[in-house]
């Protein structure tokens, strides 16, 4: 890179060590930018597993976090691209409107936890309760996820390129779910489903926006809700 | 000789009762438990319990509607960086948007409002009739998190952390089909028509460590602006009120098992969880062994209905109190004037408690079009702001009589109990002497 480009790049990135600079400072600096500002990259040095990093984004502003996070990173998210350059604890991208996260590592339970929409990228393994209660996120794990996860899912699309743990999608209903690898066990009402060509033209799309290259479609199982809890039914109780 | 067998009434069990007959026989034909709406219908020690002593010859009281008694409330001192100021220390609970019809909830923002006190969200999220008519408005962060945004989050003046209810302190709920219009649906993210469950816990963090970070997480999100409550059901209260200020909260909620509930079934709400009589003193212990109380507030919910009680609640050390099923009356709910309509759901004025099914003839617990049309906001609103301005009155007039200027001067010392039960919950003696179950010998 030329050597005036990668000076002026720098300028213009925010950067906060969090070694020596108060969480606060990060996210209210964070919400302080308004619509059509310049200055919208942000580097964050030293986490040391800190929670609640980047919360409450609601401009395009981009955030590297060079090192692991603790709880709920980028939480709520709403516009933003945040990338997390190790690991996130439990809940990251909970309730995210809209944007993009990405975490080059792991991350811990509830990942994408309520999520409304924009992406979720996992580069390594999620735990448990991956995408529970999603409400229109979409969530691409790379390697594999733990039990019960997309619990209660509403609605979005949760892909996993590895194998899914005990209890997926328990109480699913309208999220859809593809998984490459196995399924430990499915949860209450969640069914394997046919995959349309809708679905596999759905997929590519998640594949291609995760940057998940040399995996194709058909590779992966389709699985949602059976909607036979949709609506109580005493006859459906040995279900719970 | 021949020998006369006298009369002998029949004689009703005790144990199996009318009701209980009933309820067994329903059991039988329908296999499926009882759902309602309210709060516990059975009796229980409640603040009827208790009796203010006034003043007397070493206590002076107040000119009633002369010398001052102050009513006002701060709630969120603790952390936020803007409290609430609310004129009465009487608020409105959390009822959802869905439970309620639209109407409804513009009628609880309109009377909070002319009364200077705030209303709250509920299961459901919140919309915009609602932001609008309540001049202070308590957003409620709740485990289905249906409706929850962060530009709400930063619209609110404050945000409550449902933890519980009291009505039924460790479950969740359930908004049958029936009540599901495309709107409710739309802001749930869900089908229109099926039944919405909301869960029993919170999807992204379990037991108090976690809730601290939660809680750091929603001020980081909101800039520390928010004053944020956690609500519990009273099941636990020293220890949940000390895990709620241990992980942060500005206010803790405190709701008994007389608090209301839009639909859930009978056997949890009358077997589980405390009276609200027997949960304040263990809230207000916990508060004082951590010197925080008045530092962090305590709002009391769960039958509320008169200035009574509301001055009860404050003497036994609550900040402020919270009233549900009260409201609902105020604005219209089970009024004799629907009685026809009542009596062809099978019940009576008074009675109705089927809010789950969307049919009420007031308007209030349905989403049906042209019941909602029944609930006119501005007067139902005015309703509730003369029935708070009631209350306040009515708490100011005991407060006076007890010698205090303001209502949160009151004190344990202003009452005595009538019955055995209510000075054991309460801690407060039993009338005409100076001992309580648990303080020393009588």
């Amino acid at each position: 890179m030329d050597a005036s480009v990668k000076r002026e790049s720098l300028e213009a990135t925010r950067v906060f060590d969090l070694a020596s600079t108060p969480l606060r400072e990060l996210n209210s600096a964070l919400h302080a930018i308004g619509p059509g500002a310049n200055d919208t990259n942000f580097e964050v040095v030293n986490p040391r597993g800190s929670h609640a990093v980047a919360v409450g984004i609601d401009q395009p502003v981009s955030v590297d976090v060079r090192g692991s996070v603790g709880y709920y990173c980028a939480g709520m998210n709403d516009g933003g691209t945040v990338t997390v350059h190790g690991s996130a604890g439990p809940g990251v991208a909970e309730n995210m409107m809209s944007g993009t996260v990405v975490i080059e590592g792991d991350a811990s339970q509830y990942a994408g936890a309520t999520g409304r929409g924009g992406l979720l990228v996992i580069k390594g393994n999620a735990a448990s309760r991956c995408g529970i209660s999603m409400k229109g996120i979409d969530i691409v794990v790379q390697g594999n996820i733990g039990h019960m996860s997309a619990f209660m899912g509403q609605s979005g699309h949760l892909v996993v390129l590895g194998d899914a743990g005990d209890a997926l999608g328990d109480s699913l209903y309208e999220a859809k779910l593809f998984v490459r690898g196995k399924v430990k066990s499915l949860g209450a009402d969640c069914i394997e489903k046919e995959m349309r060509p809708e679905h596999l033209q759905k997929l590519g799309e998640l594949l291609d926006r995760a940057g998940v290259k040399n995996v194709r479609p058909e590779e992966f199982k389709r699985y949602g809700s059976a909607r036979k809890l949709y609506n109580f039914n005493i006859d459906n109780a040995d279900a719970y | 000789m021949s020998y006369h067998n006298p009369y002998t009434p029949p004689r009703k069990s005790a144990t199996f009762d009318d009701y209980t007959l009933a309820e067994i026989r329903r059991a039988a034909a329908t296999g499926i438990y009882d759902i309602r709406g309210a709060g516990t219908k059975r009796k229980v020690p409640h603040f009827d319990d208790l009796l203010f002593l006034g003043a007397s010859i070493s206590r002076y009281p107040l000119e009633g509607y002369r010398e001052k008694c102050d009513t006002s409330v701060v709630l969120g001192t603790r952390f936020a960086k803007k409290p609430i100021h609310l004129k009465i220390p009487i608020t409105i609970a959390g009822m959802s948007f869905g439970a309620l019809s639209g109407p409804a909830k513009e009628s609880l923002g309109r009377g909070a409002t002319i009364s200077g006190t705030s209303t709250t969200t509920g299961d459901g999220g919140m919309t915009d009739e609602e932001r609008g008519h309540s001049e202070t408005l308590v957003y409620q962060y709740l485990p289905s998190r249906y409706g929850m945004n962060p530009k709400d989050l930063r619209r609110a003046d404050a945000i409550e952390v449902v933890v519980g209810q009291g009505a039924k302190p460790g479950g969740g709920g359930m908004l049958l089909g029936q009540k599901i219009s495309d709107r409710v649906a739309n802001m749930r993210n869900l089908p229109k028509g099926i039944d919405q469950r909301s869960a029993c816990r919170h999807p992204d963090w379990t037991g108090p460590d976690d809730l601290e970070i939660k809680i750091m997480e929603l001020r980081e999100i909101t800039d520390w602006e928010k004053p944020i409550y956690v609500k519990v059901g009273g099941a636990r209260p020293y220890y949940d009120t000390a895990l709620a200020v241990k992980a942060g909260a500005d206010v803790v909620v405190l709701d008994g098992m007389q608090g209301g509930t839009a639909a859930t079934q009978d056997v949890f709400i009358e077997n589980v969880g405390m009276p609200t009589l027997a949960c304040i003193r263990p809230a207000v212990q916990a508060l004082q062994d951590l010197g925080m109380h008045r530092k962090v507030q305590l709002i009391v919910s769960g039958g509320i209905r008169s200035g009574a009680d509301v001055a009860k609640a404050l003497a036994l050390g609550a900040d402020a109190v919270a009233i549900g099923t009260a409201a609902l009356v105020a604005i219209g709910d089970n009024d004799p004037k629907w009685e026809d309509e009542y009596r062809k759901l099978g019940t009576t004025a008074g009675s109705y408690d089927d809010w789950h099914e969307g049919k009420d003839p007031a308007g209030i617990t349905t989403q049906d079009p042209e019941l909602m049309q029944r609930l006119d906001p501005v007067a139902a609103g005015r309703r509730l702001a003369n029935y708070l301005k009631v209350m306040t009155l009515e708490a100011q007039t005991i407060a006076r009589a007890c010698g205090k200027n303001h209502l949160h001067n009151l004190e344990p010392e202003d009452l005595c109990a009538l019955t055995m039960e209510a000075a054991a919950m309460a801690q407060v003696p039993l009338a005409g002497t100076s001992w309580y179950p648990g303080k020393g010998s009588f």
